[in-house]
This record gives structure tokens, C-alpha cells and sequence, in this order.
């Protein structure tokens, strides 16, 4: 609730020129974020969760040992609960495209629809059918049968957010179509650049990789307040899923850190704007450094066309240069360069944000001209040079829409301190759980054998509550990653082509102001019941 | 594969998965009559727990068939989906909590106690099947909607959005219209028969079963008058006709009928479609013992609904029709995707006989038992 209130007012800080009241774009943006925001604290999970519980399973289908059957039944209930949740808050998302971003829905559905049909026809179908025999199945199918199910239903989950992710991808970095003026929306030209854009690529590791974070946080947190407690009809299960738990955590927190870095090359290359707000870097250069903090206010938009650089950077340098450009002398442009215009490496010059405005205007005016000459029925010799002229500017099309060029800036600090808290979150589970395992492989620590008869130490008092705390800070930090995508992406629905101004659906402020707070209360209340339930099962344990 | 093939092949397979989730829609009738069903605390959960493990395929279906909808006629979800936004909003708040009253309903630490999600299933089990229903009649009746393509690029343009909706009350305006309702139960009617079918059939308990014989008429009756009335006002009403040689749409008298005379196919599996419906119906009343009723029921609302949709789009007729601005009616030819688009989906559609090959697999190994109380407090999964 708290985050949400501070969006809202974080939205209401970027909008200084409607007084701080909010519009109906700002709404449908506030809608999407918190139907989003909560359905990615189910589906880390889901994802997580189905992959160790998956593990678990082969275990029990190779050894045939009752433990491993128990273990594998415990984590599926609490798998069960969280589902369902990811299920109810996943179908507004989709259809939210159409009664929030209608004029979306047209302008680019020809491409953007295929994702999320495909998702429907190969993903889903395969997630529910499974996870009904996952549930249901324990003693009316084979052991095989009932494992390939509990696989097929993460495969499922993960086909799933391969093919959503595709769909957000080709927003950020829109490949593979072409406008078409006669329908007035973009086509699609291949469907291989969409769906297998390397944009797409690289998100879909980094997203499902550190996925398996939270779910390996999960299990360990879980397990960690069994031995807190010291529970003996559940020390073994925990002792065993924890270790699970790190191994997965350890390989995920390594995994996302790598592709992590690739996502920042990536969005160097085809998003600069969205680099320079979550580096807070004013104006660019060559030999850049990599800011590890500075002062930037989280409640409002800095001053970056006056201010040199961030105040009180510490910084690392050359780190941005190779982050960006894997070099140590590349040049990397700031928030200024990018609204003035300036020389690509490859000696390619960027025009300035006044220069793609006005051909964005001559892109439209070109249009306009074209559809009127259309209906006049006009020979082709009158339509061709329009056709030509639109043809030229319209790279820039979006920047029409565009009144000011300040719209043009993302919000730069959340942008810049959800990046830290995701990075620097990241960081620290790798730490962790490769702690644990260290604990683990030296038998030391509340691992040590001599912990099962003794009061645990402060050292082992300490570490399982770290381990507890460590689970909330997954999801923030699984959150921070997708405000850093989104609000990167401001004030772009799709990436240069089209602002989430001339996106959205003529529904008024009011009316999409009452669903968004229908849907908070509505979906507070249930992760409240969800958490509560969740908690109780475990404090019930594995037995039924 | 010519554009013309691709656009009503498209339409086809929408219809089709709006077809399939009308039957699916069971679930939804049976937890709207849940709590006379089962009549006591442990027959309403033979019930629940029997929807209970079919709820995800109807849902899947409808999130389905929305995607699909999307990527072969995304004018449709742009202008529907945020012209009639109360409507589909509504919908979607339904299914969303009964999205996890399974789940939540007898788990420890449900402080909302079990009553509030069922009250939830019920609450999807009748507005579900209604506003479904009415939506699906406005292909018939019209909505109050007016497309206006360049308004994207026209600057003296109020606002650059495409899809205006004409009336303030965003969807709710088509309950105005009695035809929509009548519509709308007959589904609401249509989905309890099926429910009550479906339960009698994969619920072993005496009780339910000689309980669900009763019900099924209450449910029935109703749902066979709401049709046959629709249906003859279908056939009499004037249609939204499509003259393909210069795009525009007129009104046409009878034009549905027509439509059922020139694609005779279409009626041919309309009546054989209510003719399964109306046997399964029939001989679960008059025979004591039969409980296969869900069978000739549920396989029959598939054709029946297919070919009531089909005959809404296909031969030259506008799908969905704008009462406020006749021109800006949608058709399968100016609201439909690219060709390259319908011809690589098409690829992808090739894959559904083999997930509905693993479906019919997967639920026969976990229906291969029926569901009794016994079963339920044994399962490891129950709701």
C-alpha cells in the first residue's frame, strides 16, 4: 500500500504542469503498474518454487523414499495457494491492453496480439492441464506420469513468461513491422525478429533466472524458521530444502548477475535515454564512470539540464563505458545529448529531440495528406511523394505526439534507485547463499552437526533471521527490476513510435480512477488472505 | 491461402474457443447453484471440489480466447474492450475472485471465513454467464460505438483516440436492451443445465444425484424459452449487412436468416447442435439412472454457439455492428489483422488438436475415478 501511494505521488511529482491532479493516462498507467506490481509477486514464485519442487520430485521418482514425497506435497500446497493468485491477478493484464490502451491495441496489435495469443494456446493450456494432475493425480497416475506433469507445469509457467516477455520486448525495442497508412497501424514483417528478437532473449533470462531467486529465498526462509524453532519433525526437511534452496539460489543469483549485465548493453544500445535516468547521468562523454551512489532526491525530477552531474557521486571509473559500450573509452551520452543530438560511435549522427519533434509532425502532416489525397481518390502521382515523406520521418512518428521535450526524460530517480536496490539486493544474495553453502560444505554454523542438541548461538539465531528477511527484500528487489523497465520506458508505450499519450482508451480519469481502487482494495485484500493462509500452512508443516 | 480464407478461418477458430468456453461455462452453473445442489455442508463441497478441478480450463479458455481475439481482430479488442469498459470490467472482477475462492474457501487461516468466497463463486456463477451472454448479443442487437481512424493524426481532434464509445455508461447501456438480457440469461440458464449435467455425472453421491434431476428442470425450462425466444427474433430481426465491392454496411431485413439459408451448413449444425443439448437435457429427466447427460448437452452447445457466432460474421455481415455510427461497424475485412499475421498464426493454430489431444489425456487419467466425500478427505488437494 505504502509503495503504491508513493507511485502515485511520484506520478503526480512528473506531472507539474497539470497542477498535480492526475489524467486519464496517468490512471490507466497507475492501473497497469498495480495490476502488474502484484501479479509479479506470484509468479517468481510460481516459477521459482516450480523448479525447486520439480528437483524435489525427481528426487522422490529416483530414490521412491516417502521423505522425498512428503518434502515434494509440502512445497506443492504452498505452490498451490500462490498460483492461484498469479492465475486471478494474470487475466487483467491482458485484457487491459484493449480497455485501457485501446488506441495501443489498434496502432500495433497486428504484432503485439500474436504473443499473447500464442502465450493462451501453448502456454496455459499446458500450465492448467498440468497443475490439475499435479494436484489431483498423486494416486491415480504413474510416479512418471505425476512427475513429468509437476515439469510440464513449470515448462508451462515458462513458456508462458518467454512469450509475455517477447510481447515486452518488442515494446521497448519494436523489430520486425512496418506502418501501414492504408490501415493505419503497424504490420508485422517477420515474425522471427519479434519472437526471437535478442532484446527478448536476453530478457527472458534475466527475468525467469532471477526468478528462481525468490523461489530459492522462499524455501530458504521457510526452512530457516523450522530450525529457528526448532522444529524436529521438520529439521531434516528443512535441512535438505534449504540446501536445495542455496544451490538454486547461488546458480540464479550468478545467472542474474550476467544477464543482468547483458540487459544493461542491450538497453544501451536501443534505449540510451532509459540508461542516462538510471544512471542519473546528465551529460555523457567518453571514459564515463559508473556511479555507485549519489544524492539524488526520490521525490523529484533533478535539475539535469543545469546541473552538471549528480551531487555527491561516488563513483567507479570507466564503469559505465564498458558497462554500456564494453569498452573502456566509449562514449556514452547523457540525458542532454540525447535531447541536443550527438555522434554515435559509429559516426552516425542522433538528431536532436527538436529535430525528431518536427519530423514526428512531418510524419503525421505527411500522413494526414496521404488518407485525404486517398479519399479524394487521387492518382499516383500525387500520393507517391507523400508516401515518400512519411516513409523518411517516420523513425520519429512517435515524437509528434510529443508537446514538450522534457516529456521526453523518464523519471529519473526512480528510475536511478530502483536500479541500486535491485543491483545491490542482487549482489547481496549471491553473498548469501553462497554463505550458506560454504556453512553447508564445512558442516559449520547452524549446520554444523553439535546445532541439533544445543540453544542456537547468537551466530545461528543470526544468520536463519537473515535468511528471513532476505525473502521480503527478493521480491523488492525482483519489483525494482521491472520499475527500472517501465518507468525506463516513459513516455513511450512502444519505444519512438508511440507515447503513452496517444495510447490509451476514452475512458475518463474518474472511471479508471474507480476500477484502479477497486482493484487496490480488491487485491490487498486477497494477498492479505493469501499471506495469512500461507503462514498457517506453514506453521501447520508438512503433515495434512 | 488467400486473405478472404485467412479472415474466416480466423473467425472460425475465435468462434470455436468462444463456443468451447460457453460449454466450459458449467462451472460457473454449477457454483450458481451450488448451495441447493449440494443442500448440506459436505454436498456443497462434493460440488465445489468437482468444478473445483475444471475452473482452470474455463478460465484458460476465456483468457484464450481473448488472446486470440486480439491478434486476429485487434480493432475488435481496442474497441470493445475500451468503448464497453464497465462491461468487460465487471466480467473480468468476477473472475478474479473466483479465481482464488477455491483455493482460499476451507484453507486455515481464511479470515474471511469460507461463506465469503462462495458467495464469490456465485457471484461469477451468475454475472459471469450473463454479461458473457450479453456481450455475445450485442454481436446481434449492435453497440453504441464510433471508429474514427484519423483521429490518431488529426491535430483539431479532441484527442488522438481511434475506438469512441457514444453513450457515458461504457457497456452498461446494452443490459438496456431487453434482447441482450434474454440473451444473457438463456446463457446464464444454459451454463446451470450444464452444471447440474456435469456434476450428476462426475459426482458419485446419491443425494446430489437424485437432487440434480429436480434442479435440471428449473434450469432447463427457463433456458429453453429464453432460446427459442431469441432465436425467432434472431431470424426475424433486421441484420447488419456488408456489400464487399464498396465496403459500406447497410441494415438488411432477415439478414440472419439468410445468412442460415446460404450457409445452410451453418443451420445444419444448429440443429444438430440444440438437438444434443435438448436429448441430453430430455433423457436425464425422464431416466432415473442415466448421468451421461453432459455429454450429448455439452458436446451440442459447442456447434449450436459456433454456428450462432459464425453466422454473425461470416457472409458479408458486420460482427459487430455500431448502433451510433452504422459506417464504423466492425467487419472480419476492415477489423481484422494483417495477412502475414493470420498466416503465421495460422501455423501456430495447427498446434491446438495436440493440446486438446493432451488435455482429453490428462483429464481422463484424473477423472478415471469419481468424486465421492471419502475421496476428498483422502486427497492430498482439496478445496
Amino acid at each position: 500500500m505504502a509503495i503504491l501511494t508513493s507511485l502515485i505521488s511520484l506520478l503526480q511529482a512528473t506531472l507539474p504542469e497539470q497542477g498535480g491532479a492526475l489524467s486519464a493516462v496517468d490512471w490507466a498507467r497507475a492501473q497497469f503498474a498495480l495490476t502488474a506490481i502484484y501479479h509479479w509477486l506470484f509468479v517468481p514464485l510460481t516459477l521459482g518454487l516450480g523448479l525447486i519442487m520439480a528437483i524435489m520430485e525427481t528426487k522422490y521418482y529416483r530414490t521412491g523414499s516417502e521423505f522425498w514425497r512428503r518434502t515434494t506435497q509440502f512445497w506443492q500446497r504452498l505452490f498451490g495457494i500462490n498460483f492461484a493468485m498469479g492465475v486471478a491477478t494474470g487475466i487483467i493484464l491482458e485484457f487491459e491492453f484493449g480497455t485501457n490502451w485501446s488506441n495501443y491495441s489498434w496502432f500495433v496489435g497486428d504484432i503485439f496480439g500474436a504473443p499473447l495469443a500464442i502465450e493462451g494456446i501453448v502456454a496455459f493450456f499446458m500450465e492448467s492441464t498440468f497443475v490439475a494432475v499435479m494436484y489431483f493425480g498423486w494416486d491415480k497416475v504413474s510416479r512418471g506420469f505425476h512427475l513429468a506433469s509437476t515439469w510440464l507445469t513449470w515448462l508451462g509457467a515458462s513458456i508462458s513468461a518467454w512469450w509475455i516477455l517477447v510481447a515486452n520486448s518488442w515494446m521497448q525495442y519494436p523489430v520486425g513491422c512496418e506502418f501501414n497508412p492504408d490501415t493505419m497501424r503497424n504490420e508485422m514483417t517477420s515474425f522471427f525478429d519479434v519472437a526471437l528478437s535478442p532484446f527478448a532473449i536476453d530478457k527472458f533470462l534475466h527475468t525467469t533466472i532471477s526468478s528462481w531467486i525468490i523461489g530459492a529465498a522462499f524455501v530458504v526462509a521457510v526452512a530457516a524458521w523450522y530450525l529457528l524453532k526448532k522444529r524436529e519433525a521438520e529439521r531434516e526437511m528443512a535441512l535438505k530444502s534449504l540446501r536445495i534452496g542455496a544451490i538454486v539460489g547461488l546458480i540464479a543469483s550468478i545467472g542474474a548477475a550476467i544477464t543482468g549485465d547483458e540487459s544493461a548493453y542491450k538497453v544501451a544500445e536501443v534505449q540510451p535515454m532509459k540508461l542516462a535516468a538510471m544512471e542519473a547521468l546528465y551529460n555523457g562523454g567518453t571514459d564515463v564512470s559508473l556511479t555507485g551512489i549519489a544524492a539524488i532526491n526520490p521525490f523529484k525530477q533533478p535539475n539535469y539540464k543545469e546541473e552538471k552531474e549528480a551531487p555527491l557521486r561516488l563513483s567507479i571509473p570507466n564503469g559505465l563505458s564498458i558497462l554500456a559500450t564494453r569498452s573502456l573509452h566509449g562514449f556514452v551520452p547523457g540525458v542532454n545529448d540525447i535531447l541536443n543530438g550527438y555522434t554515435k560511435a559509429d559516426g552516425t549522427v542522433e538528431p536532436s529531440a527538436k529535430e525528431k519533434m518536427q519530423r514526428g509532425r512531418t510524419a503525421i502532416e505527411a500522413l494526414a495528406a496521404y488518407r485525404q489525397a486517398k479519399t479524394d481518390g487521387a492518382d499516383e502521382a500525387t500520393v507517391a511523394p507523400l508516401l515518400a515523406t512519411l516513409k523518411e520521418n517516420m523513425p520519429y512518428f512517435g515524437y509528434g505526439f510529443i508537446k514538450d521535450e522534457a516529456e521526453l526524460v523518464p523519471y529519473i530517480p526512480v528510475n536511478f534507485w530502483a536500479f541500486r536496490i535491485m543491483v545491490g539486493l542482487g549482489s547481496l544474495f549471491i553473498l548469501f547463499f553462497a554463505f550458506l553453502l560454504f556453512l553447508d560444505w564445512k558442516k559449520k554454523g547452524f549446520l554444523a552437526p553439535s546445532a541439533l542438541n544445543t540453544e542456537l548461538s547468537t551466530f545461528n539465531k543470526a544468520t536463519l533471521w537473515v535468511a528471513i528477511i532476505l525473502l521480503p527484500c527478493a521480491y523488492i528487489c525482483s519489483e525494482s527490476g521491472w520499475l527500472v523497465a517501465e518507468f525506463g520506458r516513459q513516455p513511450w508505450t512502444i519505444q519512438d513510435m508511440l507515447p503513452v499519450s496517444a495510447s490509451v482508451s476514452d475512458i475518463s480519469a474518474g472511471a479508471v480512477a474507480t476500477t484502479f481502487w477497486l482493484f487496490l482494495i480488491l487485491f490487498t485484500t486477497m494477498l492479505a488472505v493469501e499471506i495469512n493462509i500461507m503462514l498457517k500452512q506453514i506453521k501447520k508443516g508438512p503433515q495434512l | 491461402m488467400t486473405y478472404s480464407f485467412l479472415q474466416h478461418y480466423w473467425c472460425f477458430v475465435v468462434a470455436l474457443l468462444g463456443a468451447i468456453l460457453v460449454f466450459l461455462l458449467f462451472v460457473q452453473g454449477a457454483n450458481s447453484v451450488a448451495g441447493s445442489l449440494g443442500y448440506t455442508e459436505q454436498g456443497r463441497r462434493l460440488v465445489y471440489n468437482s468444478t473445483g478441478r475444471k475452473w482452470e480450463f474455463t478460465f484458460t479458455t476465456l483468457v484464450t480466447f481473448g488472446g486470440a481475439f486480439f491478434a486476429s481482430y485487434p480493432l475488435f479488442y481496442s474497441t470493445s474492450f475500451g468503448g464497453a469498459y464497465w462491461l468487460w470490467m465487471i466480467i473480468l472482477f468476477t473472475f478474479v475472485v473466483q479465481a482464488v475462492s477455491y483455493e482460499f474457501q476451507n484453507k486455515i487461516g481464511n479470515f474471511l471465513g469460507p461463506k465469503t468466497f462462495q458467495f464469490c463463486l456465485t457471484l461469477n456463477g451468475i454475472l459471469g454467464p450473463l454479461l458473457l451472454g450479453g456481450a455475445v448479443a450485442t454481436f446481434f442487437e449492435g453497440s453504441n460505438f464510433i471508429v474514427e481512424k484519423n483521429n490518431l493524426i488529426d491535430g483539431a481532434a479532441l484527442t488522438p483516440i481511434i475506438s469512441h464509445w457514444a453513450n457515458a455508461s461504457h457497456g452498461l447501456d446494452a443490459l438496456l436492451n431487453p434482447w441482450v438480457l434474454v440473451f444473457g440469461f438463456a446463457v446464464v440458464f444454459l451454463a446451470r443445465t450444464l452444471g447440474i449435467l456435469y456434476v450428476m455425472n462426475n459426482v458419485d453421491d446419491e443425494d446430489i444425484r437424485s437432487r440434480g434431476s429436480v434442479r435440471l428442470i428449473g434450469a432447463a425450462v427457463p433456458f429453453v424459452i429464453l432460446f427459442v425466444a431469441y432465436l425467432i427474433h434472431l431470424l426475424l430481426k433486421d441484420g447488419f449487412a456488408y456489400d464487399p465491392a464498396t465496403g459500406i454496411i447497410f441494415m438488411e431485413p432477415y439478414k440472419y436468416l439468410h445468412n442460415l439459408l446460404d450457409m445452410w451448413y451453418l443451420a445444419v449444425l444448429l440443429l444438430i447442435g440444440v438437438v444434443l443439448v435438448l436429448y441430453g437435457i430430455g433423457k436425464t429427466i425422464v431416466s432415473k439412472n442415466y448421468v451421461c447427460g453432459i455429454w450429448p448437452a455439452g458436446i451440442g452447445t459447442v456447434p449450436t454457439v459456433l454456428a450462432l457466432l459464425l453466422c454473425s460474421a461470416w457472409n458479408n455481415t458486420a460482427y459487430y455492428p455500431s448502433t451510433a455510427d452504422l459506417q464504423s461497424s466492425l467487419t472480419m475485412q476492415n477489423s481484422c489483422s494483417s495477412e502475414f499475421t493470420l498466416r503465421t498464426m495460422f501455423y501456430v493454430s495447427l498446434l491446438v488438436p495436440f493440446v486438446l489431444a493432451y488435455i482429453v489425456y490428462a483429464w481422463r487419467a484424473i477423472d478415471r475415478k469419481k468424486i465421492t466425500a471419502k475421496e476428498i478427505e483422502e486427497a492430498e488437494h482439496a478445496y
